[in-house]
């Protein structure tokens, strides 16, 4: 069965997306919701079916050729597809989640003019995704791996009469490519290292070579500094936030559920690589570390409520990387589930505030909302809860799986890793209490229109707020009396696993240290915020050193356009008007100038007529001939 | 007999459409255009993709000097040929809107053009090469002296200084080969037979690779492009972009490399390291420019310094990397230069700052270019990646070094097509932009048939690479036989 229907899975919303593509101007709405919503159901449906058919099966690794893509010398890259228990859990997550936000935004995209192109490109998306994700190989992937940076480069501008926005869309891509630079030499690296590029070939004979070898180290740092790009890390992290120009449902399908995975999900498959590498694994565990500490500093001072979920983001994604450099491949994929639940969950509910709002998205112009949209406030506080890794919520697991990891691995690392948990904490509560808590800060005018979603919108909030609550069952750790599902699923996806060598009192006291840290940010967020009320001071007003660097994103995008982008503007224009107008013109036009001042005497030969000059060439060719031919006669 | 009529086909229409009167100069011109394009497809079902030399005609024709009518074809002719005879009906009928002062003589230039660009890659005798390479380039000088901007006159002088000096280099390096052959003929396969020492090899190798590197161009030899590129009417520009450069290209691959391997092999370093810099350098400038013509005319220099890299790793990725993507840098880039072209004549200006906002007004126009610009940052599923992606790893194979600082063209043609598109196409509209009005008629035509061609090829490119393969393989064994045997 996996055999004869896998390709029907990326298929279907490809065909969603030529479909709506067409016909956006004259479906009527429903007829478009239907089938971009209902394409990315069937892929579901189908996912579920092929998961279960892998389940009971023995074979684990099931390879899907379509046809030979490129070829050349030695180099064949078949277009073909891996259904293995990493894709297909990749699968359900992408299909599972947007099938709900393509629901979702069914409401929430109802009066945009774009109805029908947010569809296809939303479609089209899914369809680059699955074949990131499908992919048996790295070019494949990579097919997948910009094509979902093309939609969200269309997405994030989909407004694109602004023009910060569409700004915001490129800049987005261009960052992509910087990773995608390191991406495409790291895999050339592979090809000439294992002489393919396809999974299959490529592992089982890295397997047999040395750790910390120094051509496995600097594959696996090239592919990290793709993983950077797609799912933002430092110093390539700065799009993402900027990203939330997009509708709302995007930043949660794209810049939070999958999308952003992809880093992730690309070292989890080359985790025999990775394993081989230490060197880069300490890189990526310190980066990792480095960007959920910023993002998190970052997210304190936000007062967009999709900025605070952007660097939210950006933070839970370094948690991942800390996951995959201390070896926890299984945490952090679990991670990239549960974080795809509670975010997902989180930013729906968002632009469930912000519809309610009539796009309002300053959490200062906000507040009390709890009363008005009842089922937006109680999913997202369950996100909330889940995200600040408070049990028996999904996000605890999957995050102290990571943190005990980095604990076994560097206790500095793990130290700041809790340091960020506590932050997290409190700038996910501080979001919460200013948008829901306390009085209505906006015009009274306004708070009488703000309503509930409706169903369309509000179920797919329930779906994922039950997941996001109860989605920690799949890998319920054997200190709890569990059996960590997903680890041993994933061992059949060739992913190995490091048992936690801690004793489970470690264990416990590691666990109580990140809830207590949770605690204590809840009840200060509590306090200062709904107890005392406090409201963010308006921009311009004065701000504390670190509260200044932390609102202004420590300057980073200061920083870049100082260091890169103004210094290449300029050798731009030095290369336009000094070498290539004055000096390498200067010489063609001194050749001529001579010629001319040489010629004066023949002046009356140099009469501007291109027509002689043809005729006077041609003369010549045919007498420098016949001077050769006479010279052999 | 068939290739005879292929190459001389346009060369017909070109003499019955200079006798036309009015409107009728055009269908008559694309209507030689497209009887040639269906000989090239009936030339394609006979040929048999290996690497043997076929359709093959060898008529003596000046007997006294050894000058032969000798023209074939294998499967890197092929794929200019298809290159030439897939543009020209697009040039042609992207021109349709415009009226053009003396239409016939406009219409024939073209197509004298179109056989002097067959007569090129078809030709194995050097003689007909370099008569083919002066036809092709008559017609380019009337075409921008006659029809270009207001700057023409100086533009084409320059243009012309180049391409003479070039031409000349070519010239003697041809005749010195000739005076080499002990056979006294300009026929390919004695001037392939040649035993020349390194020394000589070296110089016959700047002077084939100067006129080729002018052609491409290469840098430094590229200041006249810019130029010329925006001064020229846009046919033009498309016939000198799309097509014409690619006879440089072509010939380094014919005409250089098999001929002086050892002076290639002498000499290749500096020829990469100046394709490498021309790519970046080119990008870079197309960073600030303010005409979006100039920035394409830019960005055709980067994109031209990686296939010329490309061909100088003489390795099979490589070369088949070349020869995808002439292909598809030719539809990409004429693909562009008619946006502008649809633009600058309904707004008259391509100013990019002039200009934004278009998307709104004319939807379909927003999304051809966009795909039109997605096939040239290469975006997998496009054509372009398909070359970029094997020219790319082929160059980072002869040297990672190199191959990374080619590889910034990833990067920095991301920054200046979505900076273009950016400010032509997005925000909001101003009181030029306003009044647009979207594609229509043969517009739509031109841009959705560039638009397939950019996805088919970039999802199934490999009845091209197929087409090419046997004989870039085979010229590369001859290159590498040559070399083994002088050493």
């Amino acid at each position: 069965m996996i055999n004869s229907l896998l390709w029907l899975i990326p298929l279907l919303p490809l065909l969603g997306f030529v479909i709506n593509g067409l016909g956006r101007n004259t479906f009527s709405k429903s007829l478009i919701g239907f089938i971009g919503s209902g394409v990315i159901f069937a892929s579901f449906a189908l996912s579920v079916a092929l998961f279960f058919d892998l389940h009971s099966s023995v074979q684990k690794q099931f390879p899907v050729e379509l046809f030979d893509w490129i070829s050349a010398g030695n180099l064949h890259i078949p277009l073909s597809f891996l259904y293995d228990p990493l894709s297909a859990i990749m699968l359900l997550i992408i299909t599972g989640i947007g099938f709900l936000i393509h629901l979702y935004s069914v409401g929430y995209m109802h009066d945009d003019v774009g109805f029908g192109k947010f569809f296809s490109y939303l479609n089209l998306f899914i369809f680059f995704m699955l074949i990131l994700v499908l992919g048996s190989n790295y070019i494949v992937m990579f097919i997948g791996w910009e094509g979902v940076g093309l939609c969200s480069y269309l997405l994030i501008g989909f407004w694109y009469t602004n023009s910060n926005y569409a700004s915001a869309a490129k800049k987005a891509f261009v960052m992509n490519r910087i990773g995608d630079l390191g991406f495409l030499l790291g895999v050339f690296l592979i090809f000439n290292t294992f002489g393919s590029v396809e999974f299959a070939k490529v592992f089982p004979q890295a397997a047999s070579m040395m750790p910390g070898a120094g051509t496995i180290t600097l594959i696996t740092i090239l592919l990290f500094i793709g993983a950077c790009g797609k799912s933002a890390q430092l110093p390539l992290f700065t799009w993402l936030p900027d990203a939330m120009a997009g509708p709302t449902p995007v930043s949660a399908l794209i810049h939070a559920a999958t999308m952003v995975t992809a880093g992730i999900y690309m070292i989890a498959r080359s985790s025999v690589l990775f394993d081989l590498a230490p060197t880069t694994q300490m890189i990526i565990a310190i980066i990792g570390t480095a960007t959920a500490l910023i993002a998190a500093i970052i997210a304190l001072t936000q007062t967009d409520i999709k900025k605070v979920l952007a660097y939210s983001t950006v933070s839970q994604l370094g948690y991942m990387f800390l996951g995959l450099g201390v070896g926890a491949y299984t945490g952090s994929f679990f991670h990239v589930l549960t974080h795809a639940f509670f975010k997902a969950l989180l930013f729906l509910g968002a632009g469930s505030v912000i519809h309610a709002m009539h796009h309002e998205q300053d959490m200062r112009h906000m507040g009390g909302l709890k009363s008005k949209l009842k089922i937006t406030f109680a999913t997202m506080m369950i996100g909330a809860i889940a995200i600040a890794g408070l049990p028996p919520f999904s996000g605890f697991f999957s995050k102290d799986e990571i943190l005990a990891h980095a604990f076994e691995y560097n206790k500095v690392l793990w130290a700041i890793g809790l340091f960020t948990a506590f932050l997290t904490a409190f700038y996910m509560f501080r979001m919460m209490f200013l948008t829901f808590s306390g009085k209505y800060r906006g015009t009274h005018h306004a708070e009488e229109k703000i309503h509930e979603s409706p169903k369309i919108m509000t179920y797919p909030l329930i779906v994922l707020a039950i997941l996001a609550a109860i989605g920690g069952v799949i890998n319920i750790p054997h200190v709890f009396g569990g059996n960590e599902w997903l680890a041993h699923w994933l061992t059949g996806a060739g992913i190995a696993q490091h048992e936690l060598e801690l004793s489970h009192a470690t264990e416990f006291g590691l666990m109580g240290a990140s809830v207590l840290a949770a605690l204590i940010a809840l009840f200060y967020a509590y306090t200062k915020y709904v107890k005392n009320a406090h409201v963010p001071v308006p921009d311009e007003s004065k701000r504390s050193i670190l509260a200044k660097i932390s609102y202004n994103k420590f300057y980073l995008d200061e920083i870049y356009d100082a260091i890169i982008t103004k210094p290449l503007d300029a050798f731009s224009r030095f290369f336009y008007r000094i070498i290539d107008k004055k000096v390498i013109d200067g010489l063609v036009n001194g050749f001529g100038w001579s010629a001319t001042e040489g010629s004066k005497g023949l002046r009356l030969l140099q009469s501007g007529n291109v027509g002689f000059y043809i005729f006077m060439m041609v003369f010549g060719i045919i007498a420098l001939l016949l001077y050769t031919y006479l010279s052999i006669a | 007999m068939e290739l005879l009529i292929l190459i001389f086909l346009p060369l017909v229409g070109a003499i019955i459409t200079s006798l036309l009167k009015g409107g009728s100069a055009k269908i008559s011109a694309l209507g030689f255009a497209l009887v040639s394009l269906c000989v090239t497809i009936g030339l394609l079902t006979k040929f048999t993709p290996d690497a043997t030399t076929q359709f093959a005609v060898n008529y003596p024709w000046i007997q006294q000097l050894g000058i032969n009518f000798h023209v074939g074809i294998d499967g890197i002719s092929m794929i200019t040929v298809i290159l030439t005879n897939v543009l020209m009906p697009l040039i042609i009928l992207s021109s349709f809107k415009h009226e053009y002062k003396n239409a016939n003589a406009f219409y024939a230039l073209i197509l004298f053009m179109q056989s002097g660009l067959l007569l090129v890659f078809t030709a194995l005798d050097g003689f007909l090469f370099y008569i083919g390479w002066e036809a092709a380039l008559i017609p380019i000088y009337f075409i921008c002296a006659m029809w270009g901007g207001k700057d023409r006159i100086k533009v084409n002088m320059k243009f012309f200084v180049y391409t003479i000096a070039g031409s000349l280099f070519m010239l003697l390096g041809i005749i010195y080969l000739y005076l080499q052959n002990p056979a006294k003929n300009f026929d390919i396969n004695a001037f392939y037979a040649l035993n020349l020492d390194s020394y000589q090899q070296g110089w016959i190798f700047w002077a084939f690779f100067i006129a080729f590197a002018i052609k491409m161009p290469v840098f430094p030899f590229h200041t006249w492009q810019p130029d010329m590129y925006t001064e020229a009417p846009t046919p033009g520009t498309m016939l000198l972009s799309g097509i014409m450069l690619k006879m440089g290209i072509y010939g380094v691959i014919r005409w250089l490399l098999p001929i002086v391997p050892q002076g290639v092999n002498d000499w290749v370093c500096v020829a990469m390291i100046l394709s490498v810099i021309g790519i970046v350098y080119a990008s870079l400038i197309a960073f600030t420019q303010k005409d979006a013509k100039r920035l394409v005319a830019y960005s055709s220099i980067a994109h031209v310094g990686l296939i010329a890299a490309g061909i100088f790793t003489l390795s099979t990725q490589g070369m088949q990397g070349v020869m995808v993507q002439m292909l598809s840098h030719g539809i990409n880039v004429i693909g562009l230069f008619f946006v502008l072209d649809i633009i600058s004549s309904r707004l008259k200006t391509n100013k990019i700052e002039e200009l934004g906002g278009l998307a709104k007004v004319a939807p379909k126009l927003a999304i051809t270019f966009l795909i039109i610009v997605l096939g040239t940052v290469a975006l997998p599923g496009t054509n372009g990646f398909i070359g970029e992606f094997l020219l790319l790893f082929s160059v980072y194979s002869y040297n990672a070094w190199l191959g990374l600082i080619a590889g910034l063209t990833i990067i920095f043609g991301a920054v200046y097509m979505l900076r273009m598109y950016q400010k032509v196409m997005l925000g909001e509209t101003n009181a030029l932009t306003i009044s647009f009005t979207d594609i229509k008629g043969t517009e739509k035509v031109v841009l959705y048939t560039i638009c397939v061609l950019i996805i088919v090829i970039g999802v199934y490119p490999k009845p091209i690479l197929h087409l090419s393969e046997a004989s870039v393989q085979h010229l590369l064994e001859q290159v590498n036989q040559k070399l083994t045997g002088v050493n």
